[in-house]
């Protein structure tokens, strides 16, 4: 089995840390990951505001990375989304243009063997007890493109529910969005201000010291926003959690 | 506030002010909420809710595809049944028919010309009441809410709770001081508890009901086969409008047709359950033409296009066409929560309005081009809709549009794009920029400045960087 990580560009650049826990759960599950260096980014945040046309060279270079690859894995909710929802869309858009079915290829090949980290784990692994260790209260925010395109469920919910020493607590209005939204975050930034503010009472109502998610760019925004106001919580993405144990505690 | 929406400024201009508004966001959150929580439990309660959607969705895209041919057939069947079929391309058409049609049936010849309305998203869309008004007509709204923001010079902020902005407080101000301008008085000492001020509306509206000559509704299914309008309402007040009146005036966008009156079954069941929670909704008026000592004794439809044509063929944007106006996504949406409904500077808020509008409208005014990124992209609204309507995909369809039509700020948002691009397409060049990134990180500043920089950091702190990027760490430890 060749797995790839699909690191994502923020995570390589901005939060390396939840691409090498990423490494190190699957290595731990037996796992050879390989880290392709063409990729780059795949596209979401020139798609999501309109520039579809500049899209497709990353698309192009997404497809050229990953190659040969049984999986491709990324520790991004929204990453693989847009992979699994708008590639496709992209080359039926590309070939109604007349330009042939080079990205509708693409997307046949990239669609099946994309999958984000607690889906790959969950579904294609079998696993949910990954012998992680995480003495913490945890509340969890499943954002919205893992939670209504993936549809990821319950799986980063099991994940955590195994961690040993690790207090799983609901958070109150879970589903509703956190008001990050890619450029819609400064575009419009008074309401997703005023979403993140009701995330963050929401998570802080719960007593967690942690809020996690797997999606590094929404906690940006909550981490962001907790940061801010010297709030007792930490945002943390679900694969360095899971990628914490007794003999390698996250710190 | 006026009732127009022309000179609107940008969504985030007027969404600026509602969010600061602590009133607006308690009455907007409460209300949203509750209607949201009891949707959930009524759509729960059908075992058949995913069939029932995917049917309703295939029957719109069939009329759709097929307008053409049903609108003939619908015309047809009016006229057979003792009707007139008027069509009418833009909003100023359908105003001055309707005007026309008032005044032909001699009502208010020698004192004031009045007519009773049923609430329509359709009327409002072409401003038919201001059009009315400086032909000299008077145009009452009897739906509760309706009557509300009428009276209060106010606009509706709600597809389904045109006054969902307003509480109880306000409405009985309104009331008290407003009530009396316009016909009967609000009763002495009028209190703001639900019954009394239902009551008032009642006293008020009933004089208007039993005088009014003319009535004017929209509809919210056309039958094709039969000729027959569909209504659905909660309060009798559209019974009231559709029954009592010598003449009725329905204006109707032209996809409200469904093609036969089996098709109904589908729509009165997913239509009340997502709009009001309700099973069924109290009032179901059907009308097919005229019929002798029972109602009135002309019937008009006026069907209006106003952008509907445009946007049927666009091959993406034509899925909000499919809208049957029953306001879940409103209600779910994150972003109409905080923003009300007034921000989106149309008779069509939240999620719904964010894409039917620009393509109604155009995206040439600064409002209109800023609708399609009122939104976070999350999706709420596409899991509620009855019809199935991918509003997220659409928006960014729309962002498209305006991004290639390159209005303000969208040149430089273009450049920046491009110049990321070629920067992502050379991982090489990204790699050196991800080290200078880390390799400064001392020196960031905790607040920036510019466009982008500064709507992010006024309210979150920016991340700190990493000492290196991932790339560089996978080099150092597994090759």
């Amino acid at each position: 089995m060749r797995v790839a990580l699909f690191a994502t560009c923020v995570n390589d650049a901005v939060y390396p840390s939840t691409a090498i826990a990423t490494v190190k759960v699957l290595e731990r599950l037996g796992v050879r990951v390989d880290f392709p260096a063409a990729q780059t980014c795949c596209g979401q945040p020139q798609y999501n505001t309109g520039y579809r046309r500049a899209t497709e060279p990353l698309v192009r270079r997404m497809a050229r990375a990953f190659e040969g690859y049984d999986h491709v894995v990324a520790p991004s909710g929204s990453c693989v989304a847009m992979v699994r929802d708008n590639y496709p869309r992209i080359g039926r858009k590309a070939y109604a243009e007349g330009r042939g079915s080079a990205l509708t290829d693409v997307a046949d090949s990239l669609v099946p063997r994309t999958y984000e980290l607690t889906e790959f784990l969950v579904d294609v692994l079998g696993v949910t007890d990954v012998g992680a260790h995480f003495p913490h209260r945890v509340t969890y925010h499943p954002s919205c493109h893992g939670l209504r395109m993936l549809g990821l469920g319950e799986r980063p919910r099991r994940l955590l529910e195994a961690v040993r020493g690790l207090e799983l607590v609901e958070l109150p209005g879970a589903e509703e969005c956190c008001g990050f939204g890619g450029t819609f975050a400064v575009k419009n930034a008074d309401v997703s201000t005023a979403m993140g503010a009701d995330k963050v009472r929401n998570s802080l109502s719960t007593g967690a010291d942690v809020l996690c998610g797997a999606d590094n760019s929404c906690l940006m925004h909550i981490g962001g926003m907790l940061r801010r106001q010297d709030a007792p919580q930490r945002a943390l993405h679900i694969a360095e959690i899971l990628a914490s144990t007794e003999e390698e505690p996250l710190v | 506030m006026s009732g127009t929406y022309l000179g609107m400024p940008a969504f985030p201009k007027a969404a600026h002010e509602a969010v600061r508004n602590d009133t607006l966001r308690a009455n907007l959150r409460h209300a949203t909420h509750t209607i949201r929580d009891k949707r959930a439990v009524a759509v729960a309660e059908l075992d058949d809710w995913t069939e029932l959607r995917e049917a309703g969705k295939q029957i719109k895209d069939h009329t759709l595809s097929r307008l053409d041919h049903y609108l003939v057939q619908l015309e047809e069947s009016v006229t057979a049944a003792g009707g007139t079929v008027h069509w009418a391309a833009y909003a100023d058409e359908a105003n001055r028919i309707v005007a026309d049609l008032v005044k032909a049936t001699g009502e208010g010849d020698t004192g004031k010309r009045e007519v009773v309305k049923v609430k329509s998203m359709a009327t409002q869309e072409i401003g038919l009441n201001e059009a009315l008004e400086a032909e000299g007509i008077a145009a009452y709204e009897t739906d509760l809410a309706e009557l509300i923001v009428q009276l209060g010079e106010d606009r509706p902020s709600h597809i389904l709770v045109p006054a969902i902005h307003r509480n109880r407080g306000e409405i009985r101000d309104i009331f008290r001081s407003e009530m009396e301008k316009w016909g009967r008085a609000a009763p002495e000492g009028l209190t703001d508890s639900p019954a009394e001020l239902a009551e008032a509306a009642r006293l008020h509206l009933r004089e208007k009901f039993l005088r009014a000559k003319v009535g004017i509704s929209g509809a919210n299914f056309m039958v094709a086969e039969t000729g027959t309008m569909v209504v659905v309402e909660s309060e009798g007040n559209g019974r009231m409008c559709l029954t009592l009146p010598e003449t009725l005036i329905s204006v109707v966008g032209i996809e409200k047709i469904v093609p036969t009156w089996r098709d109904l079954e589908v729509f009165l069941q997913t239509l009340p359950r997502s709009s009001t929670a309700e099973r069924m909704n109290p009032y179901t008026s059907m009308w097919t033409g005229t019929t002798d000592a029972d109602g009135p004794e002309a019937f008009h439809l006026v069907l209006i296009d106003n952008g509907r044509t445009d946007t049927l063929a666009d091959e993406v944007g034509r899925q909000a066409l499919r809208c049957i106006r029953c306001s879940a996504c409103l209600n779910v949406c994150p972003v109409y929560e905080r923003a009300g409904g007034h921000a989106y500077g149309s008779v069509y808020p939240g999620p719904i309005g964010a894409i039917l509008t620009p393509q109604l409208r155009g995206t040439a005014s600064e409002i209109d081009a800023s609708l399609p990124y009122a939104s976070s992209l999350c999706g709420a609204c596409y899991d509620v809709c009855p019809v199935a309507i991918d509003i997220p995909e659409v928006l960014v369809h729309l962002r498209e549009k305006v991004a290639e039509h390159g209005g303000p700020g969208h040149r430089l948002e273009k450049a920046a794009i491009k110049a990321a691009g070629w920067v992502l397409d050379h991982p090489g060049v990204l790699a050196a920029g991800e080290r200078v990134a880390a390799k400064t990180r001392r020196l960031h500043p905790k607040k920036l400045r510019g466009p982008g920089a500064s709507q992010w950091t006024d309210s979150r702190d920016l991340p700190e960087m990493p000492a290196e990027p991932f790339r560089d760490w996978w080099k150092k430890n597994r090759t």
